[in-house]
Parts: C-alpha cells; sequence; structure tokens
C-alpha cells in the first residue's frame, strides 16, 4: 500500500549562489550541498526546499542553484519560494525540481495554480498554505512569510487550490512553526478532511512522538518537518522505525 | 559500451533520467532530433505531463516514425518511464481523446479510488508485486517500494503483458512489456537503490 512520508524541509532565507555573495552565502550554500549528500545517503523519501523570504524581498528562484541540488538528487525534490509565473515553474521543473511550491503568488494570481497545472500536469504543483490560529479558535491563511492576511480559513483555501488543479497541499502552522511543540493536529485534520488531493502536514515537529500524532489524528498523507532534522540528532529513517511500530505504513 | 538515447519531447525534466543511467555505467545523452536514435542501444521515453501534448510533441517532432523504427522494427530495448509507458497504448483520455503510440494492446484511465482513504494523484512510494518473473526485475523483492506521481494508469488488454501491479485504487499495472517495450508507471531514477537497480537490469537487455 501507499506508504506515509517524511520529507525534510530545508528552509532557506535565500541560497543562491548569486553577485553580491558574501561568505555568509557561500557558507549556506555549503551548507545546503551537504544537507543533500546527507539525505541522499540516508535514503530520504523526498525533500523540500524552500527559500521562506522570497516572496516578501522581491527575490525570484535562483535556477541555477536548483540546478546543483537537482543534480545531487537521487529522490523526488520539491522546490518553493518567490515563484511568480509559469515561466519560473517552467524552469524550475527543466532545472531539475519535480515539484514546484507556491504559496503567495498562488493566492495573489488566481490564474498560476490553473494555468501551471493545465501545462505541467497537477502532480507538479504543490499549493502551499500557512495558517495562524486566531484567539476564537478559528485559522487564517496568511501569505507572504505569515505578514498579508487573506481573510481565507484554511479549508476554503485548500478547496481553492484543489479546485484550481493543485496536486497536494502542504499546510503549515504559522503559530507552531519552529516551536518543535507538535503539529496542529486540528488545523490539518480539519484541511485533509476538506480535499481529496494529498495533504503533508507542516510546522512545529519535535519529536517522533509528534509525527505519529498527526498521522494518526487525522488523514494526511505526509509529514513534513524542518527543526527537528536541521536542529537535533532525529533522523527520518528513526521517525519512520517509530512510526510502524505506532502500526503506520512506511518504507524501510 | 550502452548508449542510450533518452528522448527529448519536450515533457518534463530529462537530467535525472541521465544522470541514473550515467551512473549505471552507460554513455547516456538526449537526443532532441529522431536521427539520434539510431545510434542508441538503447532507448528511453520519460515524461510527465499529459497524454494529448505528449503525442503531440511525439508527432510534431517526427518521433512517433522514427521510433517505430528504431524500437518496433529494429528491436531496440526501450524503457517508457510514467507518461512514456502510458503512450505506449493505444488510447488515451487525459487532454481529450488521443491516439498514442499503440504499441501495446491497451488504453489509459483515471485511477479511481477504491475508497475514501485513497487520494489523487497518487503520490508516493508503493509496491510493485510482480505477474510474473522478468529480467527487469532481477534482485528486486516482491513488494519492493518504487516512487509514483500520477493521476493515470494503462490498462492492459492482454493479461501476459502486466509484469507487476501495484495495490492501489484497486490495483493497477506498475509495469509492463511486450518482447524489447517495456514500461514503468513510477520513477526508477527517483526511486533510490532499487530504481537503480532496474536501470541496471534494463542495460543489461539486448
Amino acid at each position: 500500500m501507499l506508504k506515509i512520508r517524511v520529507i525534510p524541509t530545508l528552509l532557506f532565507k535565500g541560497f543562491g549562489l548569486v553577485k553580491g555573495v558574501s561568505f555568509d552565502s557561500w557558507r549556506r550554500i555549503g551548507t545546503v550541498m551537504q544537507s543533500v549528500k546527507v539525505f541522499n545517503m540516508r535514503d530520504v523519501d523526498e525533500l523540500v526546499f524552500l527559500d521562506i523570504e522570497a516572496t516578501r524581498l522581491g527575490r525570484r528562484p535562483d535556477i541555477s542553484t536548483v540546478d546543483e541540488i537537482a543534480d545531487e538528487c537521487r529522490m523526488p525534490l520539491a522546490v518553493g519560494g518567490g515563484i511568480k509565473s509559469t515561466d519560473d515553474i517552467r524552469e524550475l521543473l527543466a532545472a531539475g525540481a519535480d515539484k514546484v511550491v507556491i504559496n503567495s503568488a498562488a493566492f495573489a494570481d488566481p490564474e498560476l495554480v490553473r494555468s501551471a497545472s493545465r501545462r505541467f500536469g497537477r502532480q507538479c504543483i504543490v499549493a502551499s498554505i500557512d495558517a495562524r490560529r486566531a484567539p476564537d479558535g478559528t485559522y487564517e491563511v496568511f501569505t507572504e512569510s505569515g505578514t498579508r492576511p487573506t481573510g481565507l480559513a484554511p479549508v476554503d483555501a485548500a478547496r481553492m487550490m484543489e479546485e484550481r488543479g493543485a496536486g497536494e497541499v502542504l499546510i503549515t502552522s504559522i503559530d507552531r512553526d519552529g516551536t518543535m511543540a507538535g503539529y496542529d493536529t486540528a488545523l490539518c485534520r480539519s484541511v485533509a478532511d476538506a480535499v481529496s488531493i494529498p495533504v503533508i502536514a507542516s510546522g512545529g515537529a519535535g519529536g517522533y512522538g509528534h509525527m505519529g500524532e498527526v498521522l494518526l489524528g487525522s488523514r494526511v498523507s505526509a509529514v513534513a518537518a524542518a527543526s527537528i532534522f536541521q536542529f537535533t540528532q532525529s533522523t527520518p529513517i528513526e521517525a519512520k522505525r517509530y512510526l510502524r511500530q505506532q502500526g503506520l505504513p512506511v518504507r524501510l | 559500451m550502452n548508449r542510450v538515447a533518452v528522448v527529448d519531447y519536450g515533457m518534463g525534466n530529462l537530467d535525472s533520467v541521465v544522470h541514473a543511467f550515467r551512473e549505471a555505467g552507460a554513455e547516456a545523452g538526449v537526443t532532441r532530433a529522431p536521427d539520434g536514435l539510431f545510434s542508441a542501444s538503447h532507448i528511453v521515453l520519460p515524461g510527465v505531463g499529459s497524454f494529448a501534448e505528449g503525442m503531440t510533441n511525439l508527432r510534431d517532432r517526427g518521433f512517433d516514425q522514427a521510433l517505430r523504427r528504431a524500437v518496433v522494427e529494429q528491436g531496440r530495448p526501450f524503457l517508457g518511464i510514467c507518461l512514456g509507458m502510458q503512450l505506449l497504448a493505444g488510447v488515451g483520455v487525459e487532454g481529450g481523446r488521443t491516439e498514442g503510440l499503440g504499441w501495446v494492446d491497451a488504453e489509459v484511465a483515471q485511477l479511481s479510488p477504491a475508497s475514501d482513504a485513497e487520494r489523487i494523484p497518487h503520490v508516493g512510494w508503493n509496491s510493485v508485486e510482480f505477474r510474473r518473473a522478468d529480467a527487469l526485475f532481477e534482485g528486486i523483492p516482491e513488494g519492493t517500494d518504487f516512487y509514483f506521481v500520477h493521476s493515470y494508469h494503462v490498462r492492459c488488454s492482454r493479461a501476459e503483458d502486466a509484469v507487476a501491479t501495484t495495490p492501489y485504487c484497486g490495483g493497477f499495472v506498475s509495469s509492463l512489456r511486450r518482447e524489447n517495450v517495456i514500461g514503468v508507471q513510477f520513477h526508477p531514477e527517483k526511486s533510490q537503490r532499487p530504481g537503480a537497480r532496474l536501470i541496471r537490469n534494463f542495460l543489461a537487455l539486448t
């Protein structure tokens, strides 16, 4: 049967080898390639690279960096950050990304997901939705790294993206992101119940138990995690061994 | 030395496929024009995107006729990956009802969930179950996971053409073979070690 995916996410605030490179940027790209090599060796299910401040800072995707990363990747690779047009998507796919992750532009330009899905196939398009919880318990979707409110509820946004032709939804809890305090299972459950395309949970994984919680407490198809793999000794393989013990189907 | 021609018909990224074949020890390159097929020992047709666009692109570039000569008539081992496998069928439905290459008695249909739990597209790692033994899967155990990402599948009219099936949406053909013509619905170039083994097995065919 179809296995649950554990997807390391590498978040960067610009990972390009572009003009005006400082020593800091070089070190960052070195870290990227190191991480890719390590994940390759560790035989992970999939990798996601996100340049999380790109849209807010008006930065476009760095094609040459994606090319280098893709050359090293023997597993599926999704890339996002600053994607604005179908041309951006075409270039990223040509450079080696298997899927693109679109957030802000998917909301700002209603035609983008639709035309990209038609042109490249829905399996290439991951709609990324960031949501923040209000004191009254409702959720609102924000774009541009959590700075721009949309007035939309996550389930409505997810349905909208599915209707436009997205192949998957990546749902991130802004509140939990980076806290390592656990996924927002209620948020993930509501989104996974609202659509019939695969949903990837994101934001808050601090331990394998958190992954088990969201996978057993909702119908998400995969868990994405950044901090836990970058800042602790936890590994995707150990996560999957734990999940198998909880009775979940994983690839080992 | 094996020379692998990876057909470029404008349907998705080819680098990963080329890299994977090079890592397996073959001389591999992208073939943009039909002539390039005839100096190759093996031919690979990758692809992601719509069936209709795929066929249009193959025809516009003259690949449909050249592939028939190089593969069906002259017998070169051929591997269709994902869309490349689906194009082998007689007819597809994605992007409108379209005629495929028709080298295999089959038609393409949408994956149809057998339960609420099954989502489309079929994305992720899923197992192959063998209908018969084949050199393509030498050294690859029953139940091995490969990476899939698709919304359509191939329905073979002849049972003997189905080499492997995958348990999803009622079960679908994940690998087919008719003599030297082979198709895999999954992405071997994205399937880590089992994918690499399958590619080496394909290269060993003559």
